[in-house]
């Protein structure tokens, strides 16, 4: 089995804390940008950004575990 | 013809379109007992998209989050948070899932825990409680099944009715091709509900205020406090958003039917694949919440929030329109029923009835026994549908708080190895204790904390604390032991 690496899971904190953890600081109507409320704004845009990150996840996950599957073990 | 013909032909049409071309997608293969539930393991990253799309957006999506957004308000922003962080948390433990599936042959969640835990008793206790949690979901699928013909009908057929129909159909489907069919009828699904969302989230906004931004200036103006925590609710403010956004994308997956979809992907990268792009899905959520804030100032003083959604679509378009918004809710009831009813009678049968009460079965009986369950679930579910009256959102929480305690054994499962069997069994234990004790006393949220995630902690701890009492197991899961002796990774 492979477990995840300590730098992709790093990686996916970031999103916990910007939709997650940091509701205090942008739970706000104003400002409002591109018409929509802060708070909302704020999550959709959060929304778009996930997928781009994980990306990083995911290249960093495939690179090592292709490592380990070609033989090099304990290089994890 | 009258308008709720109309809009009744049209949601019955396509409704009957799409569950004929299930059927024909499911009848082309052979059904055995691994092909009924996990399709023989060979989906790829599309079709696994779209399963798991097909369960995620269920009428809780359409009907509940916009039901909330009208009723509640700040609030439901936790719904597109934790759709988007259950994806990212599945990115570190679905394809593990998967790798010690497809080794041992895993085809339920019960499974897991009882090649894991190497405990029949523990996978029966875990089905049982799957089972359970599993029915106020597919409660409230019938119960927005119910909703949707009783609006779009203009009241004429009564939501019983409605749901004694519209179940009959899922539970047919369900009987006749199992999870390829339910893939395909996804497809149809997805579509249909990408544009509802699309059409009305956009046009209902510029309809009656000329833009989205104009929409929510006049709300902000009429309820300044609503589109903040805790909104039109007295109790979910900050704290209850964050404990129930970590609960709700945490036990995202712990639910037995979306945990067993693990086990059709054909190998593990579709899963990360897949936990990369699917936070792209949760983007018709927002266009959803759009039309339950527009309906607040068009369509004030709604008893029901559930019915918001469908009364300003009503009021707004002509009735065959009603009628194709209303199918793709239909649908998008009808497809996680589809599932939820399969998952919960493949768990009954295979991780309770036959290593409790009958162990001789063979794999075809336990397939027969199955469907016959297909017909007693949907019952059960629609007993409750129809004698109780609450929420969709609430419905779906407590679901929520109840699978949510599986999450230590699964967690700690693949990567604790000192975790023991007595000790996910008095977590389990525990954590369900708790949340039947705080939602019965209506003590939810307790202290401003989900109930739900205040019953996940202390199952934690005590998972943790009895686990080291105990006397340390042989992990199966261990492909090299040599290694995990020596500590390293």
């Amino acid at each position: 089995m492979h477990k995840p690496s300590l730098q992709s899971i790093l990686i996916g904190l970031i999103p916990f804390v910007a939709m997650c953890f940091t509701v205090v600081l942008w739970d706000q109507v104003h400002p409002f940008v591109l018409g929509l409320p802060f708070n909302i704004f704020w999550i959709i845009l959060w929304i778009l950004i996930t997928p781009i990150i994980m990306s990083f996840a995911y290249r960093s996950e495939r690179a090592r575990i292709d490592a380990q599957d070609s033989g090099m073990k304990g290089g994890a | 013809m009258d308008n709720s013909l109309i809009a009744l032909s049209v949601i019955f049409g396509i409704v009957l379109v799409s569950s004929i071309v299930g059927m024909y997608a499911g009848g082309r293969y052979k059904m055995n007992l691994e092909q009924w539930t996990v399709a023989g393991r060979g989906f790829g990253l599309i079709l696994v998209w779209l399963l798991m799309a097909g369960e995620i957006y269920t009428t809780f999506a359409f009907l509940g989050a916009s039901g909330w957004a009208y009723s509640r308000g700040g609030p439901t922003l936790y719904i597109m948070a934790y759709l988007t962080l259950a994806y990212v948390f599945s990115f570190y433990f679905l394809p593990q899932i998967w790798e010690v599936g497809k080794k041992f042959g895993m085809q339920t969640q019960s499974d897991f825990f009882h090649k894991r835990y190497n405990s029949k008793n523990l996978a029966a206790v875990a089905s049982l409680i799957g089972v359970i949690f599993i029915i106020p979901y597919l409660q409230l699928q019938l119960t927005g099944l119910g909703i949707i013909v009783e609006v779009a009908s203009f009241g004429a057929i009564s939501r019983v009715t409605a749901m004694l129909v519209a179940f009959g159909l899922v539970a047919a489907f369900v009987f006749v091709s199992g999870v390829r069919a339910v893939a395909w009828i996804s497809v149809i699904k997805d579509f249909l509900m990408l544009f509802a969302a699309f059409f009305i989230g956009i046009g209902l906004p510029y309809m009656y205020y000329g833009g989205i931004g104009e929409m929510f200036t006049a709300l902000v103006n009429a309820k300044p406090t609503h589109l903040t925590m805790p909104g039109a609710t007295k109790v979910m403010g900050h704290s209850w958003y964050i404990s129930t956004v970590l609960l709700t994308s945490f036990g995202f997956y712990m639910w037995p039917h979306l945990f067993s979809a693990t086990f059709t992907a054909k190998n593990n990268n579709t899963l990360r694949k897949n936990a990369v792009i699917m936070p792209l899905y949760t983007i018709t959520m927002p266009l959803i919440f759009f039309v339950g804030f527009t309906a607040i100032l068009v369509v004030p003083g709604l008893a029901n929030g559930d019915m918001a959604l469908l009364t300003i679509v009503r009021q707004s378009y002509s009735p065959w329109f009603l009628g194709v918004i209303g199918a793709a809710g239909a649908l998008t009831a009808m497809v996680p029923a589809a599932i939820l009813i399969l998952a919960a009678a493949a768990l009954f049968a295979k991780n309770f009835y036959r290593p409790m009460i009958s162990p001789g079965m063979t794999d075809d009986q336990v397939a027969r026994l199955a469907k016959v369950l297909v017909v007693v679930i949907t019952l059960v579910a629609l007993y409750f549908a129809i004698y109780s009256a609450t929420t969709l959102v609430n419905l779906l929480l407590l679901g929520y708080a109840g699978v949510t305690q599986f999450l230590p054994g699964v967690l700690f499962g693949l990567y604790w190895k000192r975790v023991t069997k007595p000790g996910v069994f008095t977590g389990l234990v525990t954590g369900i204790s708790v949340v039947a004790y705080l939602v019965l006393t209506k003590q939810d949220p307790f202290f401003g904390i989900n109930a739900g995630f205040f019953a996940l902690c202390v199952n934690f701890i005590v998972t943790v604390a009895v686990s080291l009492m105990t006397k340390a197991e042989v992990n199966p899961f261990n492909d090299n032991p040599a290694e995990e002796a020596k500590g390293s990774a």
